[in-house]
């Protein structure tokens, strides 16, 4: 059994408590052990780019040292995933960040970027291997037409996050054939849901959710599926659509005959 | 104009704004253009002039979702999110001047809402 850390975040402790539960029961029918870091902290949510802000990479950086004697990191949160992977990525390029992050947390050595980090949906492609989860699916998804939507923090910036083709991905429409389904590729599924804006500006959080929901429907969308807290709350409660949402570790847990089937 | 702005602007974002050929593609794919005064080619054009001042006013600060569609789809690789976040680090960082105090939090809360939207909206908005 291979083992890697594993990183909730805020958001899985409290109100996505589906992605986290279906991740970690589906991990471990699939053979891998998810061990969660002590004393984790939140990846702060929105990566800061800018060159002279050591101080918000830190916790990033505590969650990948703690990696560090596992197979690698693996994060289910889009949002964390974007965070801790451009943590890495602009570290392992930039030593006198590395060094400025050594100092301020006391380490003897600085970090340097060398561990591996997977989102989960990378994790089951590139360690289970779509062509092997397939073989453990109990509860194919037949007949559902189920519409992948990315977002932004899953596939941004290409050359950091490094999962996927992001003007053209293909990983979640993979897992949606893997578990039975049949993806629908629509215009909206990698563009902004409005993010944070919720809490600001409703009516911009509808536009753009709407936008999004409106371009699945267009396509004869079933459902849609998201790894994002954020998404998932915008696209349900900001948009008006009914059509439903859910996070891609339901649907996952559901073919691996590890959940009820919905009835939706 | 103040040239240490333009300065710290520049050496904040680590973004070279010569490099931008003006052909508008970040406004065009940019998911808040509608909600913003300043658009983030504008961005780009009045840092490189140093006209900051109008920036560092404008609630356009504040409709950037942190998306990374400009990042990406650039053609030159200028990296407009990274200016419009260095100049928004300039206005928060001055005293008194965070766009998001705790004491708001409360009534923007509904039971659903994921704390993600208000962890990303404090690093975002405050210092």
């Amino acid at each position: 059994m291979q083992t890697f850390t594993y990183y909730p975040g805020c958001t899985l402790r409290t109100k996505a408590k589906d992605l986290d539960a279906y991740a970690r029961k589906s991990a471990e029918a699939l053979g891998i052990s998810l061990v969660e870091p002590e004393n984790w902290q939140c990846c702060g949510g929105a990566y800061t780019s800018a060159t002279n802000e050591p101080a918000t990479k830190l916790s990033a950086v505590r969650t990948l040292m703690a990696a560090k004697e596992t197979e690698g990191l693996v994060t289910v949160c889009s949002a964390c995933h974007n965070v801790i992977k451009q943590t890495n990525y602009d570290i392992s390029r930039n030593e006198a960040m590395a060094v400025k992050v050594q100092r301020y947390l006391g380490l003897e050595e600085a970090y340097t970027g060398d561990t591996k980090v997977y989102h989960y949906l990378e994790l089951l492609r590139d360690v289970v291997g779509f062509d092997n989860l397939k073989t453990k699916v109990v509860n194919p998804l037949k007949n559902k037409k189920i519409a992948a939507y990315y977002g932004c923090l899953l596939l941004r910036p290409s050359k950091a996050l490094a999962m996927d083709d992001p003007e053209n991905p293909t990983i979640m429409e993979d897992f949606i054939r893997a578990i039975g389904g049949t993806p629908v590729i629509y215009a909206q599924r990698n563009e902004c849901c409005g993010g944070y804006i919720t809490l600001e500006d409703k009516a911009q959080a509808a536009k753009r959710s709407n936008a999004v929901m409106e371009s699945a429907e267009s396509m004869g969308a079933d459902m849609i599926i998201t790894a994002c807290p954020l998404c998932l709350y915008n696209l349900k409660k900001n948009s008006g659509s009914s059509l439903p949402v859910y996070y891609f570790t339901e649907l996952l847990a559901e073919a691996l005959g590890l959940k009820e089937v919905s009835n939706e | 104009m103040n040239k240490n702005e333009k300065d710290w602007i520049d050496i904040t974002s680590g973004v070279n704004v010569r490099k931008c050929m003006r052909c508008g593609k970040c406004s065009a794919t940019c998911p808040s253009y509608d909600e913003m005064e300043y658009h983030p080619h504008q961005f780009v054009y009045m840092v490189e002039k140093g006209n900051i001042e109008p920036l560092l006013n404008s609630k356009s600060l504040y409709k950037c979702l942190t998306c990374f569609a400009c990042v990406e789809r650039c053609p030159r690789g200028v990296e407009p999110a990274k200016v419009v976040e260095a100049v928004r680090l300039t206005a928060v960082r001055k005293q008194g001047n965070n766009h998001l105090l705790p004491d708001q939090i409360p009534d923007m809360l509904d039971d659903d809402l994921p704390q993600q939207a208000i962890v990303t909206a404090f690093r975002k908005y405050t210092k």
